[in-house]
């Protein structure tokens, strides 16, 4: 046998990336990308995290489409690919178009797999694979991670851990159960009674699975289901099958508005004892098998005695805008955990930050951040031509993919600086209202409560912030003569200026 | 670090939701997000559309009008309130002091949030009387 060299040994580091998921993944190629010393250890053995093994029943719900009015590694490509890292090369684009064997347009779990592993191999990612990290030490001049191979030593420290350990809600008899990651095949359920608790993606994923197999399905939850919400999660592209079967009659399957009281484990299988919250009353019922769709947590080891706030029972790290622990500095995240940083929820809209899809980009937005901040690495902050500056906008708020994915998320600013105007590149719009700077301007693509999808302008002068929502249009086309006239005049005193 | 009650334990000793049974605590629990921030941070931002209802379940936060603090907010308090009922973007800012811990209810379900629950709709009521009431007092 070859004997590997593993890369990253124990030692000293600009920041270390814990984690080989997409996020671990986005954030190495970033920081290689900027020049940054890093470290990326994983536990794993292979490039992937999550979609090694998980969703259980193989298929994801978020798009790639391998036919598109643009050119696969284009922009605006990645929005119609939804499952691809992002690179500047042409060759490590776009890596899950070609992967993709049509059945579906969104990828199966086994083609996720491959297309991050692709991924890693095109951008010659290095990482230190088998590599756990188990403990962590602050050390007043940054961190030090106790691993398996050794200890790290860190200014700062980039967790992309993913949010896929087991969560169970404290509900007495639940540790009977199975999880959904301990759920294998569905014929193993032939003829079988099943009881899910939780209404979510993994719940309606097992019921959907179960349902040529089960004799009866039962998912329960105390929040009830919204169909007008239901519209716009990505539920609705799979999974909805269930649903369906309940709404006409529920024979067989039913969805019920309930908290889970107890389970009992008796002779013949469970007993699950309910409580109504849509309507009142207890319901008792008798089933052979008990799966807890209860969600999942980040595995963040002793984070929480380290001091890092926590949100939802312990299960996500709460972060400032730029992903940074609310409580510990220096301890950032990437990933499935950013959705601990949910922005301003302006009209309660909520970011991609949860999907691939988002999270890719704020891991990027997030290594120019701790590239600037930690180690003087400025991104370039090319000049703008005044008389471009309204093309300039109106086309990346027509189709840049950062602002349509990461909606009233993340934004791109425009700065007044003393040699002219400066794209400030795409980041958090929240740090572009409440941090002081120069006079600027932002834009975003922005949801009105009633799913109305709007063009919106943000002008900073003497750190006032004022927002211009902009007219939205049937086919989203906002580089139209009244959309150029409208921004033309809000940037104009931008202009004056130069 | 002390471990922190269950985010239902919490929402239980909230005087907001003092009427709710568990089931419907846990089904609060369920729908709506627990947001943390940061000492300094903005969570409501005067002049700017579309915010949510908070209520705060651990730390505290000030209030500011044109940089000027004229209130301080701590546990079980409520905020938002006022400019989502009058459909106009905050008249204030409000800023975490040390770490501030709220349950946020998004405007789009704020109504519907209160009709299903009118005992809560009664309790933010009583709150907002008096909340006047020592406005005027202090004018007089
Ligand atoms: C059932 C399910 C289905 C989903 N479906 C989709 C989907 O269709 N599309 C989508 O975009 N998103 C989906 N998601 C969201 C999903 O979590 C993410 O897209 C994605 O995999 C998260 O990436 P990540 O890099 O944050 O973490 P992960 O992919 O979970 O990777 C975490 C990495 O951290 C490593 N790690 C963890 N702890 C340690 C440690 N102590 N020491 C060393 N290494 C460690 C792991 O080994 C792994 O490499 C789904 C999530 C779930 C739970």
């Amino acid at each position: 046998m070859a004997v590997v060299e593993l890369p990253f040994p124990p030692g000293a580091y600009g920041v270390v990336v814990v984690g080989s998921g997409p996020a671990g993944l986005q954030a190495a190629y970033e920081l290689r990308r900027r020049g940054v010393d890093h470290a990326v250890l994983s536990a794993d053995e292979a490039p992937g995290g999550m979609f090694r093994t998980l969703p259980i029943f193989e298929r994801l719900i978020s798009w790639t489409k391998p036919e598109a009015p643009y050119a696969h590694g284009s922009r605006e490509y990645e929005l119609y690919d939804h499952n691809s890292l992002v690179a500047d090369e042409e060759r490590c684009q776009a890596c899950m178009a070609s992967l993709m064997d049509r059945t579906y347009d969104v990828p199966s779990r086994a083609e996720m797999e491959a297309g991050l592993a692709r991924f890693a191999e095109l951008a010659g990612l290095r990482v230190r694979y088998g590599c756990r990290w188990e403990a962590t030490r602050n050390d007043g001049e940054g961190f030090v991670l106790e691993t398996s191979d050794g200890e790290y030593r860190c200014r700062a420290v980039v967790f992309a851990v993913g949010v896929t350990t087991p969560w169970t809600a404290p509900i007495p008899g639940l540790e009977h159960a199975a999880h959904y990651v301990d759920v294998r095949r569905a014929d193993e359920y032939d003829g079988r009674s099943v009881f899910i608790v939780g209404k979510r993606n993994s719940a309606f994923e097992v019921a959907n699975s179960l349902l040529p197999w089960a004799r009866r399905i039962v998912l329960a939850s105390p929040r009830a289901i919204r169909t007008d919400v239901l519209g716009h999660s990505p539920l609705r592209t799979r999974y909805l099958q269930p649903l369906d079967e309940h709404v006409r009659g529920g024979f067989g399957t039913s969805i019920v508005d309930a908290s889970v009281e107890r389970i009992e484990r008796n002779a013949d299988g469970f007993r699950v004892h309910t409580r109504g919250t849509s309507w009142d009353g207890p319901l008792v019922f008798d089933c052979d098998d008990v799966i807890a769709a209860t969600g999942f947590r980040a595995p963040l080891q002793d984070l929480t005695r380290l001091g890092v706030t926590t949100v939802a029972d312990e299960r996500i790290p709460a972060q400032t805008a730029f992903w940074e622990s609310v409580s510990v500095p220096g301890i950032y995240f990437a990933g499935n955990a950013t959705l601990g940083s949910p922005g301003l929820r302006k009209q309660g809209l909520s970011s991609n930050s949860g999907s691939v899809n988002g999270f890719r980009y704020n891991a990027r937005v997030l290594v120019r951040h701790l590239a600037e901040k930690h180690f003087d690495v400025a991104p370039p902050r090319p000049l703008v031509e005044p008389d471009q500056l309204v093309s300039f906008l109106l086309r990346e708020l027509a189709t840049a993919p950062e602002l349509w994915i990461q909606k009233g998320y993340l934004c791109r600013i425009v700065n007044l600086a003393a040699d002219g105007l400066r794209d400030d590149g795409i980041l958090p719009l929240q740090i572009f209202v409440d941090e002081p700077g120069p006079d600027a301007c932002a834009i975003a693509v922005e949801m009105a409560a009633d799913g109305t999808i709007y063009p919106a302008v943000y002008l900073r002068a003497r750190n006032r912030v004022a927002e211009h929502p902009l007219s939205p249009h049937p086919l989203h086309d906002y580089e139209t003569e009244e959309h150029r006239r409208a921004l033309s005049e809000l940037v104009d005193p931008l202009l004056g200026s130069t | 670090m002390e471990t922190r009650a269950s985010l239902v334990d919490t929402l239980a000793q909230t005087s907001l939701f003092a009427d709710l049974s568990r089931p419907e605590l846990e089904a609060v629990a369920h729908e709506f997000d627990e947001e943390a921030f940061a000492e300094g941070q903005r969570v409501l931002r005067q002049g700017l559309s579309g915010s949510s209802l908070y209520v705060i379940l651990d730390g505290a936060a000030v209030v500011r009008r044109d940089d000027e603090e004229i209130a301080r907010l701590g546990r079980g308090d409520f905020f938002g309130e006022i400019s989502i009922l009058t459909e106009g973007p905050p008249t204030s800012d409000i800023v975490a002091e040390g770490v501030l811990h709220c349950l946020v209810i998004p405007r789009p379900d704020v109504e519907r949030f209160l009709l299903e629950r009118p005992r809560v709709m009664l309790r933010m009521l009583r709150a907002e009387a008096n909340r006047l009431r020592g406005m005027l007092e202090w004018q007089s």
